[in-house]
């Protein structure tokens, strides 16, 4: 269950080739990767800042992915998200879960991100041509995370 | 008893440290007396407010311990 918090980028073919790698009873890989976007709520984005609680964060993450074992049979899920400056384009986060068919993997890969969304302590500060700015937390990721109510 | 303090993002530079230590009053024993007992600090006056006892996503209501690490953040918006 690999959870990395990082200032570098990843590579997203590499980590699915790690994740694979001598398990051929997996038959599905589902990924998600986050990306910095140059516009928010009408503004321009020329560069975020992600912050967040170490320690906190890591043990965020790792019961996001218990939960979602929990929920489905996977094999293995990975998650990596940056922190520190980013730009437009920039990737931000890759969420990856392994099973042996794709129902479950769809499913799990989406619970993931949802619940990361909402559960996992990372705040993102943009830079724009009126000033810096906190991102405010969307009503629309709590409701995303509201279908997965059991 | 005494407790750790940590704050992030918005609330961190609203306060303007990221981390102190605090002895509390006898009569301040949860989660929500801790921000209410520093309400001078302008700790998130009418915004949104998550806090963390240990760790691990808090309630109003959770208690306190000696040595705890209580934290004070906005909603997150990662990913």
């Amino acid at each position: 269950m690999p959870v990395r918090v990082q200032t570098e980028d990843f590579d997203l073919t590499t980590e699915m080739a790690e994740l694979r790698a001598g398990f051929p009873k997996i038959g599905a890989v589902v990924s998600f990767v986050g990306t910095v976007r140059d516009l928010n709520e009408g503004e321009q984005v020329a560069e975020m800042e992600l912050e967040h609680y170490p320690g906190m964060t890591e043990k965020a993450l790792e019961d996001i992915v218990t939960q979602a074992r929990a929920r489905w049979d996977l094999f293995d899920a990975l998650i990596v998200h940056r922190v520190g400056p980013l730009k437009p384009l920039d990737q931000i986060v890759l969420v990856a879960v392994t099973s042996a068919h794709r129902g479950e993997a769809f499913a799990a890969c989406e619970f993931i991100i949802d619940y990361l969304k909402i559960q996992a302590p990372f705040w993102k500060k943009e830079q724009t041509p009126q000033g810096a700015r906190w991102v405010d937390a969307r009503v629309s990721d709590d409701v995303a995370m509201q279908k997965w109510a059991q | 008893m005494q407790i750790h303090l940590r704050f992030f993002a918005s609330l961190r530079e609203a306060v303007g440290t990221s981390q102190e230590t605090l002895e509390l009053p006898a009569d301040v024993k949860t989660a929500n007396q801790v921000r209410e007992h520093l309400r001078a600090r302008r700790l998130a006056d009418g915004r949104a407010l998550r806090m963390a006892y240990n760790q691990q996503m808090a309630e109003p209501g959770t208690p306190l311990s000696e040595g705890c690490e209580l934290a004070f953040f906005p909603p997150v918006t990662g990913g």
